[in-house]
């Protein structure tokens, strides 16, 4: 059973697809059979995931399944088709499929009454096929495909109630920002093409470290980054993840929090051996990483709609694992990535309970004390706040604690004191949020919340068991088992150090306790602070005012340009377009007079031409014979 | 003795009558005739240099008759565009027709 | 002079006479003042070189070029005269009024014929020494129609469906809807 679980991966993204076909050329007509057929594949593919898992991490490290078939080949180039099964691979097969599956289970609550269950299922199932296969492909082409599959996907889930003018701009949002991202990855894949004629990962991986041309490895690394800055929302193209809420609430779980937006990092952590070749490449992931981290975390704090906090957090954590990775520490960044997606998407489906509680309310402000309304979302929710903020034992506090550990062990003590800054305000926007909205002393919560159906409920209590539980996989207690197996050539893994551990879980602890001050206990008054600051505080609600300044160098430098092209078009292209025109008119009014339009004029003119055809043949003959 | 370039230069004579009427009369029916005897013409090539050149063969005779069958289509819609344009114009005078002057 | 030898001088001979025959009819058939003698003519040339094909040894061919040109193909085309004469019938195939463009028929059709001549005489024959295609050569033509050359034959099918469809709109004329 292992050993056809592994041999047949293949069968993991198969199944979502074949349900995605399904749902949309068959039963789309019956939403409930549409959601059974859905879930079930999903279902199925988890567990020969969880399979092929068990079967990866009892082989010994280092050891991997590869299968690959030729799709075309012509001279000089060969596309495959294949699936490489590494340990990296099983876990975010483990991951994706999980939560999906959860998502897809919890979606039955939410979108309860929707017209629109068939297809989203059918998208639902098409994502999960999508990134599952994103997961398995063994080449970049391969995964580029995949890649702008997820996108698609991406796009038709953000929009999904196109009936809103605000889903249908941020999907297109989304689309647009993500091609920037994509435009530059597909220039990357191409020059690797190029360069050494193979897009596989293990021939890539045999043939770079033995490559010293740093001036074209340089621009490949940072072109094929373009990919993880778009997909993962990293500065400065995070600009759609915010917007990318418009979404149904268990999509941004899924897609926007756990998985897709992961993909980017995922790519980072698969590449690993590209990246790691130049150090210059390592050093501008880990800056844009950890920019990314402390800019969103900044802006979270002044936000107040809950998926929007929750958005910016997101954004900062893909900024945490991007500067894990930059700093050298792919354990580290996968292994956040891995318990990221457990305790986001638990806070993102906690979110949608209290959004569907309130009856379409996500104001934070407006809530407050839904906590005796609501037990198991709240406490589901705090745990999933714990987590994010890193409290032990909890799965975030190992995996941030390694990054923070390997950011100080490479020597990069800048971004190690940038992480502790945003691990402390990670901590205070997610208690401020956990304050205001649970235990706030607005009244209107308690009047009008209730608590979700069973069916969200279960999986909120899935992923609380899988937040508090994942970090131990990697932590001392298992003997880092985890690191055994995820990991690079040159990748670093550095020994615990207690410093570092206390540091930042007083970090975190501090958070709180400025939260439970500011919002609970009302010692310091927010509304002070908000005057204090005001300057700062427009300037952090205005989320930096990024949106604004791209809106404005996209008026005035599209239509600065359009001028000077305006003026070029109708004086130099019409000029020459016109002159053609000109020239073709007068040499057609003139020559029109030798078309008598007697039929016979023709023939006498086709005629001719045969016989002048014959006369050269001829005349060649003569040339042979003589 | 007769021979292949016999044949072959009766064919030529068939073709250039058939040319010479294509180009000179005005009736469209007799242009049409004309265009017959350049395809008969064509007929006897194919039939003669199959007989000659090649031994044992048929192929030239099978294409003599997909000639055949195309000049009996083309006499179908060729005498049909004569009687329609007859129909509007009260005459098949190939001179009177010069929509396409100009 | 062997028997056979005086056979081959026969065949010659009415080689000779059926050429000059059929020319002479082709002849009629473009210079003859009136539409229905051209038409005439134009059987009698199709059945000069139906002949042609008998000297050929291309029985079948001769067959079909009697069927269908000197029989079908000429009353069609009579039948066409008939529909469309109501003028002088001795006027009815008269010489284009250009004189330019006769010239220049008489010129290009000269020129034709002396380079397909030249080209014919000085073309050095691949001549076989076997004999040709047996003079019943139904059997080989209709293996060759529906075995190498099936699609041609479908080709030629499809054409002459479409040819009858296009002639019986053209002829019949589109009813004003």
């Amino acid at each position: 059973m292992l050993e056809f679980s592994l041999h047949n991966a293949w069968l993991i993204p198969l199944l979502p697809l074949l349900a995605f076909a399904l749902i949309g050329l068959a039963m789309h007509r019956w939403p409930s059979v549409s959601a059974m057929i859905s879930i079930l594949s999903i279902g199925i593919s988890m567990l020969l995931s969880a399979l092929v898992a068990v079967l990866v991490f009892s082989l010994s490290p280092g050891e991997i399944y590869e299968a690959s078939v030729r799709w075309l080949s012509m001279p000089g180039l060969q596309v495959n088709m294949g699936m490489l099964v590494d340990p990296l691979a099983a876990v975010m097969l483990v991951v994706v499929t999980g939560v999906a599956f959860l998502v897809q289970v919890y979606s039955l609550g939410y979108m309860k009454g929707d017209p629109g269950i068939a297809s989203y299922f059918g998208y639902q199932s098409l994502f999960a096929a999508s990134m599952l296969g994103l997961v398995l492909a063994n080449n970049f082409g391969q995964i580029f495909v995949f890649w702008e599959l997820v996108g698609v996907c991406s796009y038709f889930l953000i929009g999904f109630w196109f009936g809103k003018y605000s889903a249908r701009d941020a999907a297109i949002k989304a689309f647009v920002t993500n091609r920037v991202g994509d435009f530059g990855f597909l220039l990357g894949i191409l020059f690797l093409q190029i360069v050494f004629g193979t897009l596989n990962f293990q021939e890539l991986s045999a043939a770079i470290p033995g490559y010293t041309n740093a001036a074209v490895l340089l621009p490949i690394a940072v072109l094929l980054f373009f990919g993880p800055v778009g997909k993962s929302a990293q500065f400065p193209l995070h600009v759609w993840l915010p917007d990318a809420m418009e979404g149904p609430t268990p999509v941004s779980a899924l897609i926007h929090a756990a998985t897709m937006v992961a993909a980017g990092v995922y790519l980072v952590a698969r590449a690993f051996f590209i990246f790691n070749a130049i150090p210059q490449a390592m050093t501008l992931i880990a800056i844009v990483g950890g920019l990314t981290a402390l800019f969103a975390a900044s802006i979270a704090i002044a936000q107040n709609d809950i998926k929007r906090i929750l958005a910016y957090s997101t954004l900062s954590q893909l900024g945490y694992m991007m500067m894990a990775l930059g700093v050298g520490a792919m354990t580290a960044g996968v292994f956040h990535l891995m318990t990221h997606a457990f305790f986001k998407s638990l806070l993102f489906l906690g979110a949608g309970s209290v959004i569907i509680g309130m009856h379409e309310e996500q104001d934070i402000w407006k809530m407050g004390n839904i906590a005796p309304k609501m037990p198991v979302t709240t406490w589901t929710f705090i745990i999933g706040a714990l987590a994010l903020a890193g409290i032990p034992p909890l799965s975030g506090f190992w995996s941030k604690d390694e990054i923070l550990l390997g950011a100080y062990a490479s020597g990069h003590t800048g971004l190690y004191i940038l992480g502790v800054l945003v691990a402390f305000l990670t901590a205070f926007y997610m208690f401020r949020l956990v304050f205001v909205a649970f235990f706030g002393k607005n009244t209107a919560g308690r009047d009008k919340a209730h608590e979700s159906p069973a069916v969200m409920t279960i999986p909120l209590l899935v992923l609380a068991v899988a937040a508090v539980l994942a970090g131990l996989v990697n932590s001392p207690l298992m003997h880092h088992v985890f690191g055994h197996f995820i990991n690079a050539p040159g990748a670093i893994q550095p020994h615990p150090n207690t410093a570092i551990i206390v540091f930042s879980t007083l970090a975190a602890l501090s958070g709180i306790l400025l939260a439970w001050l500011i919002y609970q206990r009302e010692v310091i008054k927010a509304e002070v602070i908000k005057e204090k600051f005001s300057m700062a505080y427009k300037v952090l609600y205005n989320k930096y005012y990024i949106d604004e300044i791209y809106g404005w160098l996209g008026v005035r430098l599209v239509d600065g340009a359009a001028r000077v092209l305006f003026w070029f078009d109708i004086h130099v292209i019409n000029g020459f377009v016109n002159l053609t025109a000109w020239f073709t008119g007068k040499s057609g009014e003139t020559l029109r007079y030798t078309e008598d339009g007697q039929v016979q004029t023709y023939a006498i003119y086709m005629f001719a031409g045969v016989v002048i055809v014959l006369i050269t043949a001829l005349c060649g003959v003569f040339t042979a014979l003589a | 003795m007769i021979g292949l370039s016999h044949y072959l230069i009766f064919s030529t004579v068939l073709f250039g009558i058939g040319i010479f009427g294509m180009l000179s009369r005005r009736n469209a029916i007799a242009v049409l005739m004309s265009v017959e005897l350049m395809l008969n013409a064509v007929n006897v090539n194919f039939v003669a240099i199959n007989r000659f050149v090649t031994s044992g063969q048929a192929a030239g005779q099978l294409f003599s008759i997909f000639v055949i069958v195309v000049a009996a289509a083309e006499v179908s819609v060729g005498l049909a565009l004569i009687i329609s344009i007859y129909r509007h114009r009260k005459s098949v005078d190939l001179n009177n027709f010069d929509l396409l002057k100009w | 002079m062997s028997t056979a030898a005086a056979n081959l001088q026969l065949q010659d001979a009415v080689f000779v006479m059926i050429a000059i025959v059929t020319t002479g009819a082709a002849l009629g058939v473009v210079f003859l003042r009136n539409i229905v003698h051209n038409a005439l003519c134009l059987v009698l040339t199709f059945l000069g070189v139906a002949a042609v094909y008998f000297q050929l040894n291309a029985g079948f061919i001769g067959l079909v070029q009697i069927l269908v040109y000197a029989g079908a193909i000429s009353v069609l085309i009579i039948f066409a005269i008939m529909l469309v004469m109501d003028k002088e019938i001795n006027q009815t195939n008269l010489p284009i009024p250009s004189l330019g463009r006769r010239i220049a028929g008489v010129y290009i059709t000269a020129l034709l014929v002396i380079t397909l001549v030249l080209a014919i005489y000085f073309t050095a024959w691949p001549l076989a020494t076997g004999a040709g295609a047996p003079f019943d050569a139904v059997g080989m033509l209709a293996e060759l129609m529906l075995g190498d050359y099936v699609i041609a034959f479908e080709a030629a099918a499809v054409l002459l469906l479409v040819a009858v469809v296009g002639a019986v709109i053209l002829a019949k004329g589109v009813e004003k809807q």
